[in-house]
């Protein structure tokens, strides 16, 4: 537990080193998220367009997307 | 035997990019941990800085993407120019917020470190001032993008910029050698070797490579994605046309 | 050539030039660059009392001293070569001791004495846990703190 404790304090430097390592998690896993996020609709709105070749539905609405 | 030359095809760069993007999360994943567990647990203080010394881990190797990612730019920019290989404009496009965001890190992480340290969150010397003339310029980089409908032309306007641009890199890492300034001078990256001792150099290169595989990770995401919009783009069109 | 060649040079003797002139406009600007002065400079150039500028080098050995009201502090910096004293009252980073770098912020009094505003620790660029510092300094291989103002 005391050695929790100390491992937290990091030597009084705490309120410097986890905000930097924690401000890096945050930014690198929101970009990660936000990345792969706009993969899978921008596959998915492939998918639709293709789909709707496929089938020969008059074009000229393709806005929806 | 990967056929580099024919990656620039973006069919067989998907079936590629695929293949390669699930053995790279692993080990990306794998070395954060490890780098991670080696920054907290492992690594001794530093003699003069104590535990602030940690943040180094995050910091140098924030900083060494910021410039990385601007060197993929660059470069990808200027095989656009040149060749005009099919996926060389949408490589930097995929890359720039990335290097935007690493460049953000760098200065924050550099300011919590600073302000216990040198007794400031922040000084205009040349080596803070040259990487915040980093980030801006991926800040203007992205808007060109933005701002420029038509394809072609966004891509020649934000590819000079993009070069352009690069002149700051060096001046980046050699800020400190022909200038003085409040930031001390290159500990990893030095004619004579690193000056830090292996015990805390061990997990800094971990975490460098760590964040490097990060980078791989994201920009075969953001460039699948690029690459879909565009088809998507001309499928659109094509259908509009009827 | 091929238009591909063209415009490879293009670009190259473009980057070229762009690289000189900065180079050229950057060698123009240096001075102005500078994050600080050595109190050699300081001593060669004799700049006006009451001008702002920022001093930097070494915190001198044995010349850190307390005031009695407990605030002011005074000590020397220096390059090795000049040194020039320092006054100062405030609060001071936790890397500042003797032996170590430091930049000041302030101006010359009447005399000769710089009275500091801020005081900042530059640190340098070695890492290493105490217990190393620690044998390389009873193996009498300590080099000290390096100087790197240059």
């Amino acid at each position: 537990m005391e050695s929790a404790v100390q491992f937290l304090d990091m030597g009084g430097y705490a309120l410097f080193v986890w905000p930097a390592f924690i401000m890096v998690a945050i930014v690198m896993t929101a970009l990660l998220i936000w990345s792969w996020r706009d993969l899978r609709r921008e596959r998915q709105t492939l998918e639709l367009l293709a789909e709707r070749r496929g089938s020969g539905e008059t074009a000229g609405t393709g806005n929806d997307a | 035997m990967v056929n580099w030359h024919r990656l620039a095809n973006p069919k067989l760069f998907l079936t590629w990019s695929r293949r390669v993007l699930p053995w790279a999360a692993v080990i990306t994943a794998l070395l954060l941990a490890v780098g991670l567990y080696l920054s907290l647990f492992v690594a001794p203080p530093d003699y003069q800085q104590g535990d602030t010394v940690r943040i180094m881990f995050v910091h140098v190797p924030s900083a060494w993407m910021a410039l990385f990612t601007y060197t993929v730019m660059a470069g990808a920019s200027a095989a656009g120019l040149i060749w005009k290989s099919p996926l060389s404009h949408l490589t930097a496009k995929a890359a720039a917020p990335i290097g935007a965001s690493f460049t953000l890190l760098a200065l924050a992480t550099g300011a919590l470190w600073g302000q216990p340290m040198w007794g400031t969150w922040w000084v205009w010397d040349a080596r803070l001032t040259s990487v915040l003339i980093l980030f801006f310029l991926y800040l203007g980089y992205m808007a060109i993008w933005q701002a420029i409908d038509d394809y072609t032309r966004a891509a020649k306007s934000a590819a000079i910029l993009a070069l352009v641009g690069f002149v700051n890199v060096p001046i980046i890492k050699f800020s400190v050698d022909w200038w003085n300034t409040l930031h001390q001078p290159a500990s990893v990256l030095r004619l004579d070797g690193p000056s830090i001792h292996p015990t805390l150099l061990t997990p800094l290169f971990v975490m460098i490579a760590a964040f490097t595989g990060y980078f791989i990770v994201l920009l075969l995401i953001r460039l699948e994605r690029e690459i879909l919009a565009r088809q998507a783009q001309t499928l659109r069109r094509a259908q509009a046309r009827g | 050539m091929t238009r591909r060649r063209r415009r490879l040079y293009f670009i190259l003797s473009s980057m070229a030039m762009l690289g000189v002139a900065t180079a050229l406009m950057l060698n123009a600007f240096s001075e102005s660059l500078v994050f600080f002065h050595s109190p050699s400079e300081i001593a060669e150039k004799g700049i006006p009392v009451e001008r702002r500028f920022r001093l930097g080098g070494l915190v001198e050995e044995n010349s850190v001293e307390k005031a009695n009201d407990g605030v002011t502090i005074s000590f020397r910096v220096t390059d090795t070569a000049v040194s020039v004293p320092v006054r100062y009252r405030g609060l001071l980073p936790d890397l500042f001791r003797e032996g170590q770098g430091v930049v000041a912020d302030g101006a010359l009094d009447g005399s000769g004495t710089f009275v500091a505003t801020e005081i900042l620790a530059k640190h340098d660029e070695t890492y290493m846990p105490p217990e190393v510092a620690e044998a390389l300094k009873k193996a009498g291989q300590w080099q000290g703190e390096e100087t790197d103002d240059r």
